[in-house]
């Protein structure tokens, strides 16, 4: 056995070295373990401010010992290449060590052991921890805000339906691959529309829409066989008088008074709030926001200098304003813009602007993709003798597209995250209905709880929607 | 059909639908307007506005104009936008440089701020901050001071108010000093061109930058004194800092998410630029006998800001822009104050709120016009 210079811990004295290290180390973790969770100071007798510092300085020369490299012993050369690389990663990884040790009580405490969970009244809450007892009470409210207790299950069929009819995607034979897309762009947003419509407001089955809605099913259906050559014009002219015919003459006020359901009080928007409201808003607007983009981002790198001005103006008009001075012109100055006997909901007023703003986000994203693809995409695609919606519907969106995911997939996730602004125009989503029940005189000082709770849920949201959006990324990479 | 009438059709009904929309939109808002008996016109920027604003960083009391309101407002946004910015970018930079760290616990703990951060929405960070968490601090006669003369208490920050004695020899000092500072960079540029000798300029700016601002106060009679803040009983229960600066809690809240916010995102493009540098890049500049410091400096930072600084100036913008969210914890910003308390009182709805999206417009579409002139600058330039 060599001499042992205790400055320089070598590989010789290998043995010595890793268990003076460990023991150090080990003792300063021992010493922050028992402070934290037990509050006893097993170095009490040493003065206050050394005694505030010895575990460091214990941890920090325990490892300078057992940093030696090549020592051939495995698990120790992980730990030096992780945490020990050298004396500043050292004192580095031992503050975070000891950061999570002390963390961990309060925390625990004030989540899980000190907080109460049975009762329904404030009663119960006298404990120093958290009152989850505050969100049961109100639980109702925070999902589904102020809808009435009896009519919630509307909601949740809704809720349900929806998300068994998005799931077909999954279970979608190759036969049927190539309509998803026209399903989940065209299909599935109507149904969506339509179970809002009359399970959750309560509307009847026939409105003035209904007429434009069956004449565009009725066209789409016969459009199927109609040349192509003729189509352009047939979608023009065929639609509006069906809808006319329609209205004025085949439907009666019989029929209509017929189609109406019996048993669904109607619940108008400002009674919905909540969760549910936050994925009303949220999913509409992914879904109008994508294609206006869309449209937006062709627009900005078209051929035609108007249109292209017209687009940039519009995409750097949205971008340039924050949106809750968007939600505040919806609220306070687009009425003015309309007929005094037009009315527009106010959740519909919200979701126009919503959509609008984060479309001029994603066309600028869309845009980046555009501008990413080689020339030589847009040459071959011309060389076929493509035109200009084929060659941009078949070859290149589908590539750009397919570039942008995460892009298109962190706009996604700040409209998520920007819902909670339409407080401005009076709607209460979760954090809405939160700051309202804070104020309630016989839940006060409660705010905490509520706010934790809320951000859990948000960040579990957008948390899955970014390892979504990675996921899709890795499955539609391509070898360019 | 012709081919110039094809291209000019489509863009005729595009501008005919959107002069269509907008006439549509403006004859409606005449009518509208005319039937509630509202006038359209900016006059009344300049009457007494009668309102008065809790924190305003020039005089401002309820007998002046609306326009002073909106100015108030206005340096309110750009003063919470800037120590936001600030914070955002300090705490960002670190956190990036920290996800790149080769020890295991520092990069998780970065990425573990960053996934916690980013999927919160900021306005519910900010409600807790100023809801919860800030509303757990002592009262102001239960404070203790922080270093002897910091207060947090629930009512704001107090911090000691600097007392300057010839300000502005000072500051002449300082600009004196900067100027100096270019000089010798160009001097030093030029010296190292022609003779390839390297100054220690790093150390000479700092010598200059703190010796002419020293110099100044022993022989320029600049002096500086603190006043800190004192606790003063205003009714039995009632106590109040008095004299230094008192930052208000709806301030800290604010800034305090914002910074938090978007310093992740900072973070993310930090990250990315310093990724994105080839590591050929590095190991090319060491070979041709660089020390790392200059490789770092010479090499890897040029290219790496190239990446960062334009998607780091769109989130500054994205901070400004966000930092409107004040309206709903009452901080007396541009959107609480102009298009909130003023619009209440005139009614000029439009006139209003036009102008505070033109305010904050503006503010965008000069940076972006500034960015994409620094970008021209930058970008390789590809023979």
């Amino acid at each position: 056995m060599s001499k042992i210079n205790f400055l320089k811990p070598d590989k010789d004295n290998l043995t010595t070295f890793l268990y003076m290290g460990s023991f150090l180390f080990v003792i300063s973790v021992i010493d922050v373990f028992l402070n934290s969770f037990f509050s006893l100071n097993i170095t009490g007798f040493l003065p206050a401010s050394l005694s505030f510092i010895i575990p460091i300085i214990l941890g920090f020369i325990g490892l300078y010992f057992i940093r030696i490299e090549h020592s051939g012993n495995k698990f120790l050369d992980q730990v030096n290449k992780n945490i020990n690389t050298s004396n500043f990663n050292a004192i580095l990884s031992l503050l975070i060590i000891f950061i999570i040790i002390k963390a961990i009580p309060p925390v625990l405490s004030w989540f899980v052991v000190d907080a109460s969970f049975a009762g329904d009244s404030k009663d119960v809450c006298s404990g120093t921890g958290a009152c989850w007892t505050y969100i049961k009470v109100w639980f109702r409210r925070f999902m589904y805000g102020m809808y009435p207790n009896a009519e919630q299950w509307r909601i949740n069929l809704s809720f349900i339906a929806l998300a068994l009819l998005g799931s077909v995607g999954y279970f979608a034979t190759e036969k049927f691959k190539k309509y998803l897309t026209l399903y989940y762009v065209v299909i599935y947003p109507f149904i969506a529309f339509l179970f809002i419509f009359f399970f959750i407001s309560g509307g009847p089955v026939f409105f003035d829409f209904s007429y434009g809605i069956i004449a565009a099913v009725i066209s789409i259906i016969i459009g199927f066989f109609i040349p192509s050559k003729f189509k352009f014009y047939y979608f023009i002219f065929v639609p509006i008088t069906l809808y006319i015919a329609l209205k004025y003459f085949i439907f009666y006020e019989e029929l209509i008074e017929l189609g109406k359901l019996d048993g669904l009080n109607w619940v108008e928007t400002g009674a919905w709030g909540g969760l549910s409201l936050t994925f009303i808003i949220s999913f509409f607007c992914l879904i109008f926001c994508f294609p206006i983009g869309m449209a937006f981002a062709l627009g900005r790198r078209s051929d035609f200098p108007l249109i292209r001005y017209i687009s940039i103006g519009f995409i750097e008009f949205w971008r340039g304003v924050p949106l809750i001075t968007v939600l505040f012109m919806s609220a306070v100055m687009f009425p003015m813009f309309l007929p005094a006997d037009f009315f527009i909901d106010k959740l519909v007023r919200c979701i126009i602007a919503i959509s609008l703003f984060e479309a001029a986000y994603v066309a600028e994203v869309i845009r980046g993709g555009l501008q990413a693809l080689p020339r030589g995409q847009y040459e071959a695609a011309k060389s076929l003798g493509m035109g200009y919606w084929r060659m941009h519907i078949f070859v290149i969106l589908p590539q750009a597209l397919k570039l942008v995911i995460p892009g298109i997939a962190n706009t996604f996730l700040a409209l998520v995250k920007d819902t909670p602004l339409i407080f401005v125009v009076g709607l209460l989503e979760i954090v809405g209905m939160l700051n309202l029940a804070k104020t309630n005189p016989e839940w006060l000082g409660f705010a905490m709880e509520g706010y934790v709770f809320a951000a859990i849920i948000f960040w579990i949201i957008c948390y899955a929607m970014s390892k979504y959006s990675y996921n899709l990324e890795q499955k539609y990479k391509t070898e360019r | 059909m012709d081919l110039k009438l094809q291209k000019i059709i489509p863009q005729l009904i595009t501008v005919l639908v959107v002069v269509l929309v907008f006439g549509f939109f403006t004859y409606n808002a005449q009518i509208n307007m005319e039937n509630r008996g509202i006038d359209f016109g900016y006059g009344f920027l300049s009457q007494e506005s009668s309102f008065d604003v809790q924190f305003s960083l020039i005089e401002y009391d309820g007998s002046h104009s609306y326009f002073r309101a909106y100015l108030v407002g206005l340096l309110n946004t750009i003063l919470v936008s800037v120590i936001g910015i600030i914070i955002a970018t300090i705490l960002g930079v670190i956190v990036g440089v920290a996800r790149l760290s080769p020890n295991y616990l520092i990069n998780q703990f970065a990425a573990f701020y960053v996934e916690f951060f980013r999927n919160i929405p900021l306005l519910l960070q900010i409600f807790f901050w100023y809801f919860a968490a800030l509303r757990a601090l002592p009262l102001p006669q239960d404070a203790d001071a922080i270093l002897g003369v910091f207060f947090l208490t629930i009512k704001g920050l107090y911090v000691p108010a600097f007392v300057w004695e010839n300000l502005n020899v000072f500051l002449y000092s300082i600009i004196a000093a900067i100027i100096a500072i270019v000089v010798i960079r160009i001097h030093a540029r030029k010296v190292q061109e022609t003779q390839g000798k390297q100054l220690p300029v790093f150390w000479i700016s700092v010598g200059l930058i703190f010796i002419l601002p020293l110099l100044s106060f022993l022989i320029g009679g600049v002096s500086l004194s603190f006043e800190i803040p004192k606790l003063k009983q205003l009714a039995t229960t009632s106590f109040k800092y008095e004299g230094g600066i008192s930052l208000p809690p709806e301030l800290i809240a604010l800034t305090l998410s914002l910074a938090l916010y978007t310093a992740t995102f900072i973070a993310e493009c930090v990250r990315a630029g310093i990724q994105g540098v080839g590591k050929g890049q590095k190991e090319a500049a060491a070979s041709i006998g660089l020390n790392p410091n200059q490789v770092l400096k010479l090499v890897v930072m040029p290219q790496a800001l190239r990446i960062i600084i334009p998607p780091t100036t769109n989130q500054y913008l994205n901070l400004t822009k966000n930092s409107s969210l004040a309206a709903a914890i009452a901080y007396p910003d541009l959107v609480l104050v102009f298009a909130g308390t003023a619009l209440m009182q005139t009614g000029k709805a439009i006139e209003i709120v036009s102008i505070t999206m033109f305010t904050y417009l503006s503010l965008s579409i000069s940076i972006s016009i500034l960015m994409n002139w620094y970008n021209k600058k930058i970008a390789i330039k590809e023979k």
